[in-house]
């Protein structure tokens, strides 16, 4: 094929064969880079405006970080600035009654996700895959993936409309002469409240891996285990559970790097009727604080760490992965 | 919703040997899908039903309906006959557009581009992006990027930020890398520059990756709300996820004088008029959407 034998005549005409001097390879080494740059060219520029979205986008905001270490004014800019150190990160240790709340309100829904969120759909796909029929499961699966597309201002105004105290389960219990319930303005639901959005938004469409992973299993594995005499339950817990495993640990570990992160646009919907000593959590601590109230040093200080920590649990989590030696998220 | 065992029961066993599951289980598996479905149907069908219903009936059902006895349009009428939801219809239709074709230009050619291994400086563009897959920039330094880059109250702001997500370039790239190699590589002896291969022989051979892709940036685009929230400022640049925020879950009323001599339809109907109008274009291609969902389109990166 052409592009090997270019690549070999690329190769050829960089490395003359023989004893070479240091000097000598590292200019051929040049060589072959510039050929290769001549070659690649046209696939380099087609490569730049996405490149430059990532860069501009992804990695100059990481430059923006800065700030953190700041006493950052607007009209002075990001250089004009000035440079306060780690003075911005002490409102994470200073006891801040304001940040603990967030910090206090954040782990818990974030423990509330992980025990309710995460092994629902394990749950569901396995449900969907001892189905029999085809044609149900794929009715069940397009009922159930269709709330995934809806957006946070639409799930909120649905569970509002049914769930308010205006909303259709009110109505019904006040027509039939007992106590409203207003499930959504009750402070002291809304973390379940905001768990329980989650699981009926993304439940279904969350099934589609773990079905991927039930569809890779070798069908003469539950055959054989079957002549054998394992029961269901049996073929379960050591074929199916198994087979899902990579793919869950999989999503575990990506979902540790979110774990400081609950739901920036579900929460900041419904912190009005419940207030903030219920809702606030750390995203919305740095918009409020950060975006609105101008505490900008501060706020990105706050937002940098739950980044460094969330990319810290990503790793370690991916290390004791590698330990129990399972694949995980990558391979170093 | 009816019986779905029923039709199990004349279908054999897929797997050779295992018994059929015993039909106490059978009926757990079928209440509790039933249940699973309903509570995603039910409140479908309420929003729907109240944003048809008049105001005789909201009033005697005391805010929402379930299911109406007379069917009234006045509510869409009196959203769509120009006004702030109309105009923010206009804003996200024109967003989604643009926006989901600055994506599929600038995802198909960064995939495009990657989908050689060995050509120059493939290792360290794909290091960055699956380094982006990583993390994700914080609020605040996000929202620095945008004003110093004078997109505040832009709407690009809307749409050049979320441009390119990684996850998406990699499925494609995965894909693109798929495709056969003799086909690209005869083009190329022909003469066909790289734009040329892409656009002739690797993005019709992608049609269906493609299309999959597209949706679902779309889908991102029109239900985008954080961005809106924090980039503009000015309400007639409101897209439509803002203005369901402030006169939906917020309950402001609508501003603007209905037509004199019309029927004013009810709040509510009204509110749910507009929840109907910013879902039916997600229903209208989810079918489309669903018909991928198991090519292994998604998940093929994931397998690989």
């Amino acid at each position: 094929m052409t592009v090997k034998e270019d690549r070999a005549k690329a190769v050829r005409r960089g490395a003359p064969s023989g004893g070479q001097s240091r000097g000598d390879r590292r200019s051929s080494r040049l060589r072959r880079a510039a050929a290769k740059l001549h070659r690649d060219k046209a696939l380099l520029l087609l490569a730049i405006p996405g490149l430059a979205v990532l860069l501009l986008f992804q990695y100059l905001p990481l430059l923006g970080n800065i700030i953190a270490f700041e006493n950052y004014e607007p009209y002075l800019g990001i250089v004009q600035s000035q440079w306060t150190g780690l003075a911005n990160f002490a409102i994470i240790f200073n006891g801040n009654p304001q940040f603990l709340s967030a910090l206090y309100n954040t782990l818990i829904i974030t423990a509330l996700q992980l025990v309710f969120v995460f092994p629902a759909p394990i749950a569901l796909a396995l449900l969907l895959n001892s189905l029999l029929s085809e044609r149900v499961k794929k009715l069940v699966q397009s009922v159930l993936y269709l709330p995934h597309f809806l957006s946070w201002v639409v799930v909120v105004a649905i569970f509002q409309s049914m769930l308010g105290g205006s909303g259709l389960l009110d109505d019904w219990l006040r027509s039939n002469g007992h106590t409203t319930l207003n499930i959504i303005g009750n402070a002291g639901l809304f973390k379940e409240m905001i768990v329980s959005q989650v699981v009926w938004k993304d439940t279904g469409w969350a099934t589609i891996l773990f079905l991927a992973a039930l569809s890779t299993i070798d069908v003469a594995l539950y055959e054989a285990a079957s002549v054998d005499g394992a029961s269901r339950w049996q073929q379960l817990r050591h074929i199916t559970l198994p087979g899902l495993k990579s793919i869950a640990i999989l999503l575990f570990i990506l979902r540790l790097g979110n774990v400081l992160s609950v739901g920036f646009e579900q929460i900041i919907l419904q912190q009005g009727p419940v207030g903030l000593g219920a809702s606030e959590v750390l995203d919305t601590y740095v918009y409020h604080n950060g975006v609105l109230g101008g505490q900008w040093g501060e706020s990105a200080a706050v937002g940098l760490v739950k980044g460094i920590v969330g990319v810290a649990l990503v790793l370690a989590a991916n290390k004791v992965a590698h330990l129990f030696g399972e694949p995980g998220l990558y391979q170093s | 919703m009816s019986g779905p065992q029923r039709r199990k029961t004349k279908r054999p066993s897929t797997i050779a040997g295992t018994t059929p599951p015993s039909l106490a289980i059978r009926s757990v598996k079928s209440v509790v899908l039933t249940v699973c479905c309903a509570v995603v149907i039910i409140p479908f069908v309420g929003v729907i039903s109240t944003s048809l219903a008049t105001q005789k009936q909201v009033t005697d059902s005391g805010g929402f309906v379930l299911i109406p006895n007379q069917v009234s349009l006045a509510a869409y009428q009196a959203i769509l006959s120009g006004g702030v939801v109309t105009r923010a219809l206009g804003i996200s239709v024109f967003i989604t557009v643009a926006g989901t074709v600055i994506s599929l230009a600038c995802t198909a050619t960064l995939a495009y581009a990657l989908s050689r291994p060995g050509s120059f400086g493939h290792k360290p563009i794909l290091m960055l992006l699956l380094f982006a897959l990583l993390f994700t920039p914080g609020i605040i330094p996000m929202y620095l990027v945008v004003k110093y880059l004078g997109l505040l109250n832009s709407y690009w702001a809307l749409i050049i930020p979320t441009a390119v997500n990684a996850f998406n370039v990699i499925v494609l790239r995965a894909f693109f890398m798929g495709l056969p190699p003799q086909l690209i590589e005869s083009a190329r002896i022909d003469g066909a520059s790289e734009l040329t291969v892409l656009r002739r022989v690797v993005l019709p051979l992608s049609k269906a990756a493609l299309a999959v892709i597209g949706l679902f940036y779309a889908v991102g685009y029109w239900n985008a709300f954080f961005n809106a929230l924090l980039y503009i400022n000015d309400t007639s640049k409101w897209p439509l996820q803002m203005v369901i925020q402030t006169y939906v879950v917020n309950n402001s009323p609508l501003g603007g004088q209905p037509p004199p001599g019309e029927v004013i339809p009810p709040q509510q109907s009204l509110q749910m008029a507009v929840l109907v109008v910013s879902v039916v274009p997600i229903l209208i291609v989810y079918p489309f959407l669903q018909r991928h969902f198991g090519k292994g389109v998604l998940t093929g990166a994931v397998k690989g």
